[in-house]
């Protein structure tokens, strides 16, 4: 089975203070540790646990400038057979579906059975790849996978629905598929191993390359600003030594019915 | 400014009756639709009669898709049984909201409508030169960004976030009109469904506790779970958790609040550690009392909580635990 799995290098802003910059476009990223996504970590596991069940190919892919490769070679040392990166100055102002196209023109030029992506990115958090790259290749998909497994020519997909169910698809391949957090155990990989593949050549692709002019680069959706939260109407934040905000949290909670 | 002239809102179901997203996308498109203009639902499953009806006590147009092939939750069927409603209606603005389901057929649905996607508003409105205004919020909630969208000549859609805006009230007589759809020839082709899997029962079943102490990612370790549940045996409560807890194999997912895990109806909810992600915040009901304990006081958490303790959780639970075994002697 020939997979292509879809990545992207992102900030860690988990345990992270977040400041806008002066931009007002961007967040202050100085601080910040920068990696694959954590939704698509899962993503290139289940790739790799896929093709060593079942033989095949898997191929990385990113949309990005020159910073974004570490992550590439980062699926080569987990264990991806190639990688390439979609690389133009005319990709940087695109929206998300403009990164689908590109993604979506790159997929199109190798033969491929399944196309895995993170289920949502840490960054902007739309969750919307893998739908608008299905919906670009005119083939099926299935969202939130927490389960892939694969049997005479069809994938069965575990997936998440509401309500706290979950159901099991079957996928006629060619098919996309977006992975959750959760569904396998990602390879740790060591300096080492991202020693190995420092040498190996991670070949560019461009807007020529993949045949895709202005049109459909032009960006729909564009970002006016960014914004702290407000937090007027959050919560009475407690004060004081972590013994004062124990003794008036007992209080709180005795008025609450929680004591 | 301008106003849409027609919406289609793409509602969902809930057990046996109709997901409180229906409203919300009807309040939503009732303070985004022009005078004079109509407001339509997508109704899809199999034996829809009695939900179209009561979608038709709110909204102008109900498009009922009545098929055994829409039974389940299927992101891909509805993508595909929608696509043609919208080709022929042509809506200014498409309306889904941003649950599984919705994150399951709504980007598909764009590409396929040929119109750009707002995914996950917590805004929406009417902006200059025809264009539409959206709030994200990004990274993980500890930003807002307002995004402009220039709709393409088929429109535009946009998915919102559950509880984000106000529903609108059903009114008492019936009076949209109900219409019949028959499915395109393409659903169910691609993708088949098999079987839904429950949730498997957990040793304890947190949705009847009455105190819940939830613990995120902030924990570190699981060792360290040890003063959670010392802080809930002191309450006289049971340990919760969010996602990240699970997903490192921490705590059973029987455990885990959220729209992907168990929704939950406590009176008090102390969360430790738990940055307040939308997923987990959407499991819990019932408006309790809501205690975060988060060193980052970016974290969203605090904006929906009660009470907020910006410090080390490694502090203040154990301190906490200790107050409240003096308190009850």
């Amino acid at each position: 089975m020939d997979i292509v799995v879809c990545i992207k290098r992102v900030p860690d802003v988990a345990e992270a203070d977040v400041e806008i910059d002066r931009s007002g476009l961007r967040i202050d990223d100085s601080d910040l540790s920068w990696g694959m996504n954590e939704w698509d970590t899962f993503a290139v596991e289940e790739a790799l646990r896929l093709k060593e069940e079942q033989g095949g190919t898997v191929t990385a892919l990113t949309v990005g400038g020159e910073d974004d490769e570490e992550v590439l070679r980062r699926a080569l040392a987990m264990g991806a057979d190639q990688a390439f990166h979609l690389q133009d100055d005319a990709f940087s102002a695109s929206d998300a579906l403009g990164v689908a196209r590109v993604l979506a023109a790159a997929i199109r030029k190798r033969p491929y059975d399944l196309v895995l992506t993170g289920a949502v990115s840490g960054d902007t958090g739309s969750a919307g790849l893998g739908g608008m790259l299905a919906g670009l290749l005119e083939v099926p998909q299935v969202a939130l996978a927490t389960r892939t497994s694969y049997a005479d020519g069809k994938l069965e997909v575990q997936h998440e629905v509401e309500g706290g169910l979950e159901r099991v698809v079957e996928l006629d391949l060619p098919a996309v598929v977006t992975i959750q957090t959760g569904i396998n155990e990602p390879r740790y990989v060591s300096i080492r191993g991202i020693r190995k593949v420092a040498s190996v050549e991670i070949p560019v692709e461009g807007a020529g390359d993949l045949s895709l002019d202005a049109a459909a680069l032009a960006p729909q959706v564009t970002l006016k600003e960014l914004f702290l939260p407000p937090t007027g109407e959050g919560a009475e934040i407690l004060e004081g030594s972590a013994d004062d905000v124990a003794e008036k949290l007992v209080e709180k909670l005795r008025e609450r019915g929680g004591i | 400014m301008t106003t849409a002239s027609k919406i289609l809102c793409i509602v969902e179901r809930a057990g046996p009756g109709l997901d409180d997203t229906a409203w919300e996308l009807l309040g939503a498109a009732r303070a985004l639709v022009g005078d004079g203009g109509r407001v339509g639902a997508a109704l899809l499953g199999e034996g829809v009669g009695d939900l179209a009806s009561e979608l038709a006590r709110g909204y102008d147009d109900v498009w009922a898709f009545d098929d055994a092939r829409l039974a389940s939750w299927d992101g891909e069927a509805y993508a595909r049984a929608v696509a043609p409603l919208v080709a022929r209606e042509q809506p200014a603005l498409i309306l889904a909201a941003h649950t599984n389901l919705g994150i399951d057929f709504a980007p598909g649905l764009s590409v396929r409508a040929g119109v750009p996607l707002l995914p996950d508003c917590l805004a929406l409105e009417h902006a200059d030169g025809g264009t539409f205004e959206a709030v994200r919020a990004i990274y993980g909630g500890k930003v807002h960004a307002r995004y402009a969208c220039t709709p393409s000549e088929q429109g535009v859609m946009a998915t919102l976030r559950a509880g984000a805006f106000a529903a609108a009230e059903p009114g008492a007589a019936a009076s949209g009109e109900i219409h019949t759809e028959s499915l395109a020839d393409d659903v169910g082709q691609g993708r088949r469904p098999v079987r839904t899997v429950e949730p498997e029962a957990g040793e304890v079943d947190i949705t009847q506790a009455s105190i819940l102490v939830g613990v995120g990612r902030g924990i570190e370790d699981e060792e360290n779970l040890e003063i959670v549940q010392s802080l809930a045996e002191a309450l006289g409560g049971e340990v919760a958790c969010s996602r990240p807890v699970v997903d490192k194999g921490w705590l059973p997912k029987s455990r885990q609040v959220g729209t992907s895990g168990v929704t939950v109806k406590p009176k008090v909810y102390v969360a430790v550690g738990i940055s307040g992600s939308f997923q987990h915040v959407g499991g819990i009901k019932g408006s309790p009392f809501l205690v975060a304990i988060n060193k980052d006081a970016r974290a969203p958490i605090f904006g929906v909580a009660d009470v907020g303790v910006v410090d080390d959780l490694f502090d203040v639970v154990p301190a906490l635990e200790e107050k409240i075994r003096e308190a009850k002697g």
